[in-house]
């Protein structure tokens, strides 16, 4: 089929090439069937290829309905979760997710799912593409070092998840036991470049993310839905590096998205890259230009982009500590010419500061050292109120009336008046927890500011000069001695 | 006629059996206890009775088929055993030289494990029996609440190749009973008891016997993790299965006296 296809392609390409981009932007929705799908007819028998991710099988083309056999292994396996830690998954085929099932609609599916001699438990298999009691549950539950066959038809069109349901089931999710079934609809999807096949899941371990050595499953955690690993394809990495999938300017991608959950919902999205068309969980709805398609676990979609300009592309699970901190988090790497008239890439570099130099500067010395010694009260006040718009008036204030409950009033501030040594050493080392200013109580954090110490004097000198505060010169080497102190 | 049969051979050879010495048994204290599956009306009651304190080894099963050809490979009958049986060994009458004479006898049927113990003068433990030794750690009867207990035998589905193991390997339990968790699955005489249907959640709709008592112990309960696994294993298989993970031992009822349960 896939040679038929490639030679087909080659041939006509020259002469096709205008008529296809018309035909593929009328056929960009699911082709309806009309007839009733439990009638179409049958024609030959063929063996189902399957592929482990992140591939998927040739498309099914306008092929006609057949008998497909499908033969599925099921295999416990040690393997690795992330550098330096392993896991024993449970497989459909030997992959997380397990092999990738390509039907179309009207196919008549003989499958026979085996259990490895060697594994301790038994197995069944729930395709959420079959119409029938369980999904297949209930005629496919096999004993290790034995198989089950059963025969469904496909009559909905869509991407469907198949997993594990032998008690208890969430178990057997958790380690793995998911994958993807795919029924096309008459005629096939329409045409793409580059299509992939990927499954996010959340795993549980006993030790915490990337604890080293074998990590048993977690029940407990599990039950708790506080995972620790959120991957795509099984583990860390899996479409990352080398391992990343991979597309060439100008050709439009398609992904097979999955979710195994057991728990966790997928806000699944590209960085850098809108979705043209998401065929809605999976289904015949198909939505355009989408960011962030939600995908359930034990639901899918299918998403296809075309690829405009070169670079990396992040796949994520858009619940961002899920991508950065517990490995959801694939790379989709498109070779070709650049387009600057797409994306420019840097234009111009400066430097941006909305609040002033003051918080961004860096503490690099030199600005203690450009002291103005002999400033005035005056001049000292002056300076100090500038800096205190720029650093001080977002908490406190204009008029140093702070906010209730969250930052003190530094007007008539019982606690402001009655120790400065106490007020200089917030302002260079910052303070956190419960004060008492004016009889109310305060529990909240202000950071340390970087200020040069002549800087510390100016602003809090302003701050004791105004509201009804005590009138306080504060001088620079008091400020030294006291950031000296630490 | 076939009964009769095997019967005579099997009392004949249990002669041999009982003066060769038999495996090592301990006393099971009876008592009642809830199983997993019952209902708080349903609490179930144990007598007394004997059980091996190992299950039943590679040395024992082959002297067994050597004076019970009946049961060798080539010649048992496959309403009797699948084509696994046994699959393991070099020939009718040899194991295979991976495999340890103390390790557990696996890759054997219903029907074998049931004759062997018949012709031993024991029987096959029911499932209650067999649970209610199995709730035992090391010190209690019953720990099935510990998450210790339930962490040991969750940690062993993901252990691969203890069937390998030799017996005694895992923990002596408080009646001095070994290996009942962390080698092998083991058979019981009334497997086949309790049908879990495959579809586990429509079990939960269907089959209050096995699902009633643990909806109520509640769904974060390990436990439930622990045993449902065997309940599965049971439910998945048929008297003639063989498994590589499969065993078994044997128990006497402590009333009855040798050669006079038939």
């Amino acid at each position: 089929m896939k040679k038929f296809n490639t030679m087909f392609n080659n041939a006509c390409l020259v002469l096709l090439v205008s008529l296809m981009a018309v035909s593929c932007g009328e056929s960009s929705s699911m082709v309806v069937v009309s007839k009733d799908p439990a009638q179409i007819a049958i024609k030959g028998t063929m063996k189902a290829e399957l592929t482990a991710p992140p591939f998927v099988p040739a498309p099914v083309g306008d092929r006609p309905a057949k008998k497909l056999i499908v033969d599925m292994e099921i295999l416990e396996e040690v393997g690795t979760m992330t550098d330096g830690v392993k896991y024993v998954y449970w497989t459909f085929g030997g992959s997380v997710p397990g092999s990738f099932i390509r039907t179309r609609v009207g196919d008549e599916v003989e499958f026979t799912l085996s259990n490895h001699p060697d594994n301790k438990l038994p197995h069944n298999i729930d395709l959420h593409a079959v119409t029938g009691p369980g999904g297949g549950a209930t005629s496919s539950f096999v004993a290790p070092g034995h198989e089950k066959t059963f025969s469904f038809k496909t009559l909905n069109p869509g991407l469907y998840v198949y997993h594990c349901a032998t008690a208890p089931v969430g178990m057997h999710i958790a380690n793995g036991m998911y994958g993807l079934i795919l029924v096309e609809p008459e005629g096939g999807l329409p045409e793409v470049d580059k299509e992939y096949y990927i499954m996010q899941g959340d795993f549980y371990t006993k030790g915490e993310y990337g604890e080293p050595g074998t990590q048993p499953f977690d029940m407990q955690k599990a039950v708790d839905e506080d995972a620790d690993y959120v991957v795509f394809n099984g583990k860390v990495g899996a479409l990352t590096g080398d391992n990343a999938i991979t597309a060439n300017v100008g050709e439009t991608v398609r992904l097979y998205v999955g979710n195994g959950g057991p728990n966790l919902t997928s806000s699944f999205h590209v960085i850098g890259e809108i979705f043209d068309n998401v065929h809605v969980e999976g289904g015949s709805i198909i939505n355009n230009d989408v960011q962030t398609t939600s995908i359930p676990a034990g639901g899918a979609a299918i998403v296809d982009f075309k690829v405009d300009v070169p670079g990396t592309f992040i796949l994520v699970d858009h619940a961002i500590f899920r991508a950065f901190n517990k490995g959801a988090l694939g790379m989709l790497k498109v070779n070709g010419e650049e387009n600057k008239k797409l994306y420019s890439g840097v234009k111009q570099e400066g430097i941006y500061n909305p609040e002033g130099g003051t918080i961004q500067s860096m503490p690099d010395g030199d600005t203690s050292k450009t002291v103005v010694t002999d400033k005035t009260l005056a001049q000292k006040i002056e300076a100090g109120k500038q800096l205190y718009t720029n650093t001080c008036f977002a908490c406190h204030q204009a008029n140093g009336e702070g906010i209730a409950n969250a930052f003190p009033p530094l007007a008539k501030s019982d606690y402001l008046n009655a120790d400065v040594n106490r007020a200089i050493d917030i302002i260079l080392n910052g303070k956190s927890g419960e004060i008492t200013v004016n009889g109310v109580k305060y529990n909240s954090v202000m950071t340390k500011q970087t200020l040069s110490d002549s800087e510390v004097a100016d602003v809090l000198t302003y701050i004791y000069n105004s509201w009804g505060n005590n009138k306080t010169n504060v001088s620079t080497s008091t400020v030294t001695q006291i950031r000296n102190a630490h | 006629m076939n009964t009769v049969l095997r019967l005579t051979i099997c009392v004949l050879f249990c002669w041999i059996n009982i003066s060769n010495g038999q495996s090592k048994m301990v006393l099971i204290k009876g008592g009642t206890y809830l199983p997993l599956y019952g209902r708080d009306s349903l609490q179930v009651t144990i007598d007394d009775f004997d059980i091996d304190v190992y299950p039943v080894t590679n040395k024992q099963f082959l002297q067994f088929v050597i004076e019970t050809p009946k049961w060798q490979r080539s010649m048992v009958k496959k309403l009797f055993a699948d084509d696994n049986y046994l699959s393991q060994w070099e020939s009718d009458t040899m194991l295979h030289e991976n495999q340890s004479l103390n390790a557990p006898i696996t890759n054997i049927s219903w029907f074998a494990a049931k004759d062997y113990c018949d012709c031993q003068g024991k029987r096959l433990p029911t499932i209650d029996e067999w649970e209610y030794v199995a709730m035992a750690n090391q010190k209690l009867p019953d720990a099935r609440k510990l998450k210790t207990y339930n962490e040991f035998i969750l940690s062993w589905y993901e252990k691969p190749k203890t069937f390998n193991n030799e017996i005694g390997s895992t923990f002596k339990n408080y009646w001095g009973v070994y290996d009942l968790h962390g080698l092998v699955w083991e058979w019981t005489l009334d497997f086949n008891s309790v049908l879990v249907s495959g579809e586990s959640r429509k079990d939960v709709d269907n089959d209050s016997n096995l699902f009633c008592g643990s909806a109520a112990i509640g769904a974060t309960d390990l436990m439930n993790y622990a045993a449902f696994m065997r309940y599965a294993i049971r439910g998945s298989v048929k008297a003639r299965y063989t498994m590589k993970n499969l065993g078994f031992r044997c128990v006497k009822d402590k009333n009855q006296k040798t050669n006079e349960n038939h």
